[in-house]
Parts: structure tokens; sequence; C-alpha cells
């Protein structure tokens, strides 16, 4: 086993398109790791949503050789909604790579991670990517990086990952700059999982980072957390080409197999150790905290028994949604899940329609309420068909983020209007350089969760970037709002809203069903209601005419066949009281986000 | 009527221009076809002499029959084996008949003529795209009456875009004017691929509105009825015993043969099942199946006891005589039920043993015919016990 002063272990903070895939890329070939012939794009990027998504979605970590130096290299997750997984994986580091796109400038998201490797003590090196595009600005990216994080501009380094220009300077850098890991092989065993995943053949196979003593193939282990022993099946390095190895040492990093058929069983932060010689705990788990919530239901009803096997191996994958079975009047027999994020809830969603040819409907996202009730019980409730009635209510409380958003200094008005109609009270506001801008609000996620994400972005052309962590509950104004159709509420579309917004939202939705509900034999009323008062009503006019006015010799045959497809259609009619409502209309009325 | 009715339909697929909104099997171009057509009809006709029962009715449809020359017509009338006293309709267009071809008519046993009328005002008849002159339709009708047609029926639409409903109300009234017996009126639809069709789907004309079409229908029913000419059908309206027994053949599940191209027809088999069949759609592919001796054919649909028993429902629902109870082969409750809902909505009346529409009922067949059938083809444990 080498000795210990020959590793480095580090990550890769960037934003999302900033290079991190291209330059983790140029390192492979660079470093002899991938043969030329077998490289591919975004070579890391194993799942097709990532490479499509051009975001990491699952820790990845491949060992390399540079120049005498055993290098690993962690590929981080790129998106706020897997900021714990982050921390994780820069627990196993030393050191981090700052990758910063040298004509954008340090993003939201990589100043929080940033600000996270300066906590868990990695050294970081920074260096700016893309210096080839004529719209670089490394002097002035480089200032701000100075100023924000106070790593001196000379020391910044310039790269391309396109072109490879800078590479072997910046991996020289890495392995001066990072410190050696440190630990000792003769301690009971200390490894942190920072990633799992399920392969179909292989059960779960973990990444890990050992900290003090010896991963041994074959040995029983003890995982902390899940209070459950396994025996070590497999333990090996990533050359990418997994290649098992008979042990891994204090400060190397690998992967491990140990039978696991659920990755709740292996969950990131967990700390594996031997069953002989359990050692303590190592410090930062925590259980994944769904914070947004939706209905996920099948198009087709038919399709429930899917839907749930599905989600149970989807779930062998990602322990950290959760879901429980839910009905509602208006989309049949589905699902309420818990997602880490918004991006995190598109990602299960897709993944499901993508990896298991379901096609589904999405409530509107949540967050879940804390609401004291009149009797002194507190209710938490992750859905608004849940909510109490107004009268038992004492007051809510919602979930609040602290929102960091840097952004070209033009759109401070656009983005402090934004705030402001979202409820925000603004905390700070510092100038990172003359053109760039950190604010910093205090807003309820529920805002967050609705479309504020596509808002920053049209309203500054993109430039903004979003960070967001959560600060706890608060009480607000807030009242959950329903909608009727000819007077039963329909589930699927009440929502809890702050009180200035409920007629909004009200006549909005009220408005969309009017379009989408066809026509009736009956006047049916539409109707927004908080609590038992109507703050929005529209009407769907009775239908007056459906006949076909010919019906001879020759007309008969399709009259029939017209009016069985108009007998079979109204099967798959969703019926709410009397109002026949085909499913298509409540999936639309869901799917428009204007 | 009697207890053997039996329709033969003749389709005559020749017109002299085509209608904007028509998705009949018709044609402009084929004036040299004709010949061949007539000769083929009437060869058709002789073959099956022996299979054919007397017709009770015979009802020439196309296209234009009366584009026909009088002899040619009534040439393939003369062919039809008929009982006497049956009704013979023509469809006339006002502007190619006269006297002499509807004497001629008349004395070959044309009993009942049937102007493709539509509209009396210019300009919703542009907008439909016919060629005729409302004053064309007086003389047509003059002349039958001279030719000693006495039973005459006009066809109306309503609801064309453009067309106001004192359009509509002008166009009754004038139709009213001549005195017909019969009156048909059907709500303007608009069929996939005419040129009224392809005009919709592009954007560049209104499609008929349903509240405008119900508002108009409604208007219709007064002023027919009024005239002393009750509904019997849905967009059929007539003095009491003016009705169409061809018609009415239709609507009461009856048997009819099918002689020309695109015509259908029916045949009964004594278990209660049946067969409806149609022939081919050209009239040069008819007449090479006559030249050939081969089937002119071109496809068929076997209806089973169950099928027919709903089909009879849908039929006959569209009639002012309205379906008996019970319907067979369902589930009297379930049927029941679902007539008490809908005469809850004001859509159905139940007159002892019948079930009729009212007028709302009629603008909403379709909805009450799919909410029947489900209610009748409901399997239920009673079948085959009983």
């Amino acid at each position: 086993m080498p000795g210990l002063e020959r590793f480095r272990n580090f990550s890769i903070v960037a934003h999302v398109d900033h290079g991190k895939s291209t330059l983790a890329d140029r390192i492979l070939e660079l470093t002899g790791a991938v043969d030329p012939r077998d490289m591919r794009a975004q070579y890391l990027d194993s799942m097709d949503l990532e490479r499509e998504r051009g975001i990491t979605i699952k820790a990845q970590n491949v060992r390399l050789h540079w120049d005498d130096h055993i290098l690993h290299l962690i590929d981080t997750p790129g998106h706020v909604d897997f900021g714990y997984e982050v921390s994780r994986s820069l627990a196993a580091c030393e050191g981090a790579l700052l990758l910063v796109d040298a004509s954008q400038g340090i993003e939201a998201q990589t100043l929080a991670n940033c600000y996270l490797a300066l906590e868990h003590d990695l050294t970081i090196v920074a260096a700016l990517n893309k210096i080839d595009l004529p719209a670089a600005e490394p002097d002035r990216v480089a200032g701000e990086i100075e100023h924000v994080l106070g790593i001196p501009a000379s020391e910044i380094l310039q790269i391309s990952a396109k072109t490879g220009e800078g590479v072997p300077a910046l991996l020289d850098m890495l392995v001066a700059k990072i410190p050696p890991p440190q630990g000792d092989a003769d301690a009971p065993l200390q490894a942190l999982i920072f990633d799992s995943i399920y392969d179909a053949y292989r059960g779960v196979v973990s990444s890990v980072r050992v900290f003090n003593g010896t991963l041994t193939n074959g040995a029983r282990l003890r995982y902390v957390q899940a209070k459950a022993t396994h025996d070590a099946e497999e333990v090996g390095v990533r050359h990418p080409v997994p290649t098992p190895v008979a042990a891994l040492g204090p400060g190397e990093v690998g992967y491990l197999i140990a039978g696991i058929k659920d990755v709740g069983q292996a969950r990131v932060g967990e700390t594996v150790t031997t069953a002989a010689h359990p050692a303590a705990e190592l410090p930062g788990y925590r259980d994944p905290k769904p914070m947004v919530f939706c209905g996920l239901y099948p198009v087709d009803g038919d399709e429930y028994a899917n839907l749930r096997e599905a989600l149970e191996r989807l779930r062998l994958n990602d322990s950290s949604f959760t879901y429980e079975p839910e009905t509602s009047g208006a989309l049949g027999f589905g699902f309420r899940c818990g997602f880490l994020g918004l991006l995190h809830m598109e990602i299960v969603r897709e993944r499901l329609e993508r990896e298991y040819d379901l096609s589904l409907v999405a409530t509107a996202p949540n967050v879940e309420y804390q609401i004291q009730l009149v009797d002194g019980r507190v209710e938490i409730v992750d859905n608004p068909s849940a909510m109490p009635t107004p009268n038992e209510i004492a007051s809510i409380e919602e979930p609040y983020v602290n929102v960091t958003v840097l952004t070209p200094s033009e759109y401070i008005g656009p983005i402090m209007e934004l705030c402001q109609q979202r409820r925000g009270e603004m905390t700070r506001m510092e100038y990172l350089s003359e053109e760039r801008v950190e604010l910093v609000y205090v807003l309820p996620l529920a805002e967050i969760v609705m479309d504020f994400f596509d808002q920053l972005k049209s309203r500054t052309k993109g430039y903004a970037s979003l960070d967001y962590e959560p600060i706890g509950y608060r009480p607000s104004n807030l009242s959950k709002v329903d909608v009727l159709l000819n007077n039963v509420p329909v589930d699927a579309f009440s929502t809890i809203v702050h009180r200035d917004r409920a007629y909004e939202y009200g006549k909005r939705m009220t408005e969309k069903l009017r379009e989408l509900i066809p026509r009736q034999l009956f006047d049916v009323p539409i109707q927004a209601a908080v609590g038992g008062r109507i703050i929005a009503r529209e009407t769907v006019k009775a239908k007056r005419k459906d006949v076909i006015a010919k019906c001879y010799g020759g007309d008969i045959t399709r009259k029939r066949k017209l009016l069985e497809r108009q007998k079979e259609g109204k099967k798959r009619m969703k019926q709410i009281g009397r109002v026949e409502v085909p499913q298509e209309a409540f999936v639309a009325a869901l799917r428009l986000d204007d | 009527m009697g207890a053997a009715q039996f329709g033969v339909y003749v389709h005559i697929p020749f017109c002299a221009s085509r209608c904007d909104y028509c998705d009949f099997a018709t044609w402009t171009d084929r004036a040299h076809v004709i010949d061949d057509y007539v000769a083929a009809c009437i060869t058709d006709l002789r073959r099956r002499q022996r299979d054919l029962p007397v017709a009770t009715s015979v009802f020439f449809g196309g296209g234009t029959p009366s584009l026909l020359d009088a002899a040619q017509l009534t040439a393939i009338l003369d062919a039809i084996p008929r009982a006497p006293h049956g009704e013979v309709t023509v469809e006339c267009n006002p502007d190619s008949v006269d006297l002499d071809k509807l004497q001629a008519y008349r004395d070959a046993g044309v009993n009942r003529v049937s102007f493709g009328v539509q509209s009396m005002r210019l300009h919703v008849l542009a907008a439909l795209g016919r060629t005729h002159d409302p004053d064309n339709v007086a003389r047509a009708v003059d002349a039958a009456r001279a030719a000693g047609i006495d039973r005459v029926n006009v066809d109306l639409i309503y609801g064309t875009p453009g067309e106001t409903v004192d359009d509509w109300a002008a166009t009754l009234d004038a139709a009213l004017a001549l005195g017909p017996e019969h009156v048909s009126a059907y709500a303007l639809t608009v069929e996939p691929g005419t040129p009224l069709g392809k005009a919709v789907a592009a954007g560049t004309r209104a499609a008929p509105d349903d509240d405008d079409q119900a508002t108009k229908y409604e208007l219709a029913d007064d002023r027919l009825t009024a005239a002393g000419l009750p509904w019997y059908e849905i967009s059929n309206w007539a003095r009491p015993g003016e009705e169409c027994r061809h018609n009415l053949l239709y609507w009461q599940g009856g048997d009819y043969a099918a002689i020309g191209c695109a015509a259908h027809g029916h045949t009964s088999s004594p278990k209660g099942a049946s067969r409806r069949f149609w022939n081919v759609r050209t009239p040069e592919r008819y007449v090479a199946a006559m030249a050939q001796g081969s089937s002119t054919e071109a496809g068929c649909e076997a209806l089973d006891g169950r099928e027919r028993e709903a089909e009879r429902v849908m039929l006959a629902l569209r009639t002012a005589r309205g379906i008996k109870l019970p319907v067979a082969r369902a589930d009297p409750s379930r049927v029941a039920s679902c007539l008490d809902d809908l005469a809850d909505l004001g859509l159905v009346t139940r007159n002892d043993d019948r079930v009729v529409l009212t007028r709302r009922g009629r603008l909403l067949g379709n909805e009450v015919a799919a909410r029947l059938l489900a209610a009748i083809e409901q399997p239920t444990t009673a079948i085959g016990t009983r």
C-alpha cells in the first residue's frame, strides 16, 4: 500500500456550465486514466439525464495517477437540492478545486459550496476556466474571487478545459497545495459513505473514503446508522474502470459492495466500521429530509400498480425521496411524494417516466406546514387537502430559507421587486466588484417552490444565480384555497397560499378550468373558496347541442361507432359530483404554469 | 303500415357542381360515365330480381338524381319490382327540373320529390357554395304540383356562419310559403376533407356555432310545428301522414337494397342478427363490377342480436315514436335509473311504455343515446337465464 503522503483527495466545486465535466474529461485523458479511443464527453456523468441536463446528480469518484502521486477526484452533485450530498463529498476530501467561468464570474451556489469547503478545512485551489473565449475577463473575475473568498488573485490559475491549456499546471498545483490525508492504519475502521447507487446485478455500490483503519475485502462490517452488519463482498477503486483490491487503507477512496439491496441501508453520510472492532461514528450524518412535496398520479389509472413498483425500485437507488399512497377524487390513486427540492422532484419524475415508461401527472408542489390547532395539538401537513378547517387552526408556520443571489448589478432592481412580491425580506447586499452584487433575502420556501427560479432567470437574462438554505419555521398568514366544481371541492387544486394571494390563485384557477372543462348538460359553477367564502367564480354554460343532424341508411354504421366512442369516452371521465371531466383537463390545468 | 316493408335505395353519384360542405360520393366530371352507370344499375337490379322483395319504397338519392335524363331515371325505376301505392322519392336540384321531366317522373310512378333548397338567402347560399337561384325553388315546386306529384319535401340547412337568426327565419317562412308536405332541416356539419372542412381547419372560415344552431333548431321547430308540420325525427317535420316512409324504414331498423356505387344496404336474419353492407365507392368500379359479374360490395358489418338491439335503440330514439320499453337484453333497473336521470335533466319524457326525447333532448341526442347505450350494455346475470 502506498504511503499516505502520495495521496491527494479533492472535489471540483463549480457552477453548472462552468466546465466541470469537461475539465474532468481532460484530467482523465492527461493522466491516462481513459484511453483516448474510449473517451466520450462528460465521462463521469453516467446517467443519460445527467448528460442531457448538464448537471451531475450522483457523486462519482476516480483514482488518477499524476507524477508519482495518486489523486482521487470526487465529482459532486451540482445543485442546491443536494447540498447535504455535497457536504459529505467534501468531507471525504482534503482539498477543493474551485472552478469559475472566466466570463461569468462566481455563482451563488459555487460560493456557498466554497464556504462549505472552508468549513471542512479544505484547501482551496482556484482556477478560471474558458480563458480561450473572447468574452473572458480573467482579471475582473479573479478580483471578485479575491474579494469574496480571500484567495489572492495572483494565485488563481487560468485554464481552458476545452483546449487543455493550463490543465497540467493545475494538476501540479493540486499536488503541491493540497495536503495529503492523515489516518491510522492500525486504528479501528472508520469509512465514510459519500454516495450509494443501486446496481441491478451487484446491489448497492457505495463510494467510500477510509479515514482510519483498513477496509478489507471479506471483512464483516458494521453500518452504524443502519445498525446492520454486512460482509464486504468486493472492495475496489475506479480507474475509472472498477478494479477490485484487497483493501483500502487510510486516506484512500474507492467503492464497496456488501450485498445490500436498498440504498436506504447505505445512506450518504453513513459510517462503516468493522463488526469486530467498532469505531466511533464520523460526524455530520443527517437523515434526508424532504422539503418539497407533490402528488404523483398515473395519467392512466390502470398504471397505478406499475407506478408503485417503479417508486419501490427507484427508491433502491435514491433513499432521499419519500412516498406514500394517497387518493384524489380528481386524479384517482397515486402517491404523495417528498423531495429534497424542486430539481430533485423533476429528476425523480423524469426518471419514473423515462426509465419505467410511465405517464404521470404531478400536482402543484408545496412545502410542509406546521399547524398549531386551537386545542393545543400541532399537526404537520404536507398535503393541502389534509389542512384542518380554519376554525380549528390557531396559527400556521411555514419553512423559511435564506436565499443568496449573485447578480450583475444592473439587475438589482428587478430582483428586489421579485423578492418583495414573494414576501422576501432583504438581510444583506454587498458589491463583490463594481459589476457584481450579492443579495441575501429571507423568503418562505413555498415562494421559491412556485416558479421563483424561472422568474429570476427571466428577469436577469439568465445571469443571476441562486442558492438557499433552510432556516426553520416562521408563522405566516396563510390560507387554504379550495376549488369547487359544481359545489364539490376538487382536492387536486387545493392549495395553501398567503392570504394576499388567495384571490389571485382562485381567479387564475377558475378561469383555467372554465376553458378546460367541457360543457355539461347543466350550468357548472367553478368557484374558489377560502373557508366557506367564495372568492372567485366562473361558469361553464350548459351544452345545448351535440346531436348529429343526419342519420340515414348510409350513416347508421358510422353513427353507431361515433356513439360507441362517446360511450367509451364517458368511462374514462372522472366523475366530480355530477360533473364529468376528462382526466386530460385536470392534467392540463396542473401543467399550465402561466 | 304493412307488415313486409322493404326499401330500395338508388345512388346517383353525379352533380353539376359540388357544394362546399358536401362529403357524399358524388362527382362533377363524370358525364361520360352516366350511360354506362344507368345500364349497370339496371343490370344489377335484373340480376337480383329473383332475390329482391317487392319494394314498398324507393329512394333516388345522390348526388343529383334529377341530373339524369328522365328516361334514364325511369328506366332504372322500371327495373325495380314495386308494391302498388309504394312511395317513390327523387332528390332534385331546383335548377335541373322542369315540367316535362317531372311529368315523366310522375308517369313512371314517382310520387314524391325532395328539393335541395338549403337557404332562401343568397349570401347564405354563396357561403355554402350553392349555385341555385331561390326563385327557381318556387318554379320547381309549382312544376311538381303541375305534374301531379303531390308530396314535396324541401331540404334546409341552418347555422351556416354568416347566417343570422333573421336569415334563418326568412328561409323558414319562404320554405313554408311553398306549401311543402315535408321539411328536412339540418344543422350545417363540417366534414373533414370537404372545402368547408379544409377552410375551417386552416382557420380561414369560421366553424358553425353549436349554440347558434341550437337557437335556430328551436326556431325551426316552433315555426314548422305552428305551420302544421310536427317533428317526427330529429331533423324531419311533416304533415301527419306525410312522413317519408323510406326514411322511417331506416329508423325502424328495416331492410333495404343498395343499388349503385356507395349505396348502403341492410338485411336482417330471422334470429335477430343482421348485416349492413355497402358498395364500391366510385361509379367506374360499380360499372366494372357489373361488367365482370363480380360483387359490388366493398364492405360489410355483421351485427349480433345485442348490437342490433343497441342500434335499434339509437335509431328509434331519433323519432317521435321513441323507444319502446322494456329494452330487450338489458337490465331493466339500470335502464330505468338512466331514464330517470335523463328525465330529471329534462331530456326525455315517458309516456306509458315509450320514451321520447324532449326538444332539449333532441338537441342533445348524442349524449342521451350514449348514456342509454351505456346503461343497456352493462352485462347482467339475467342475460341468458330468462
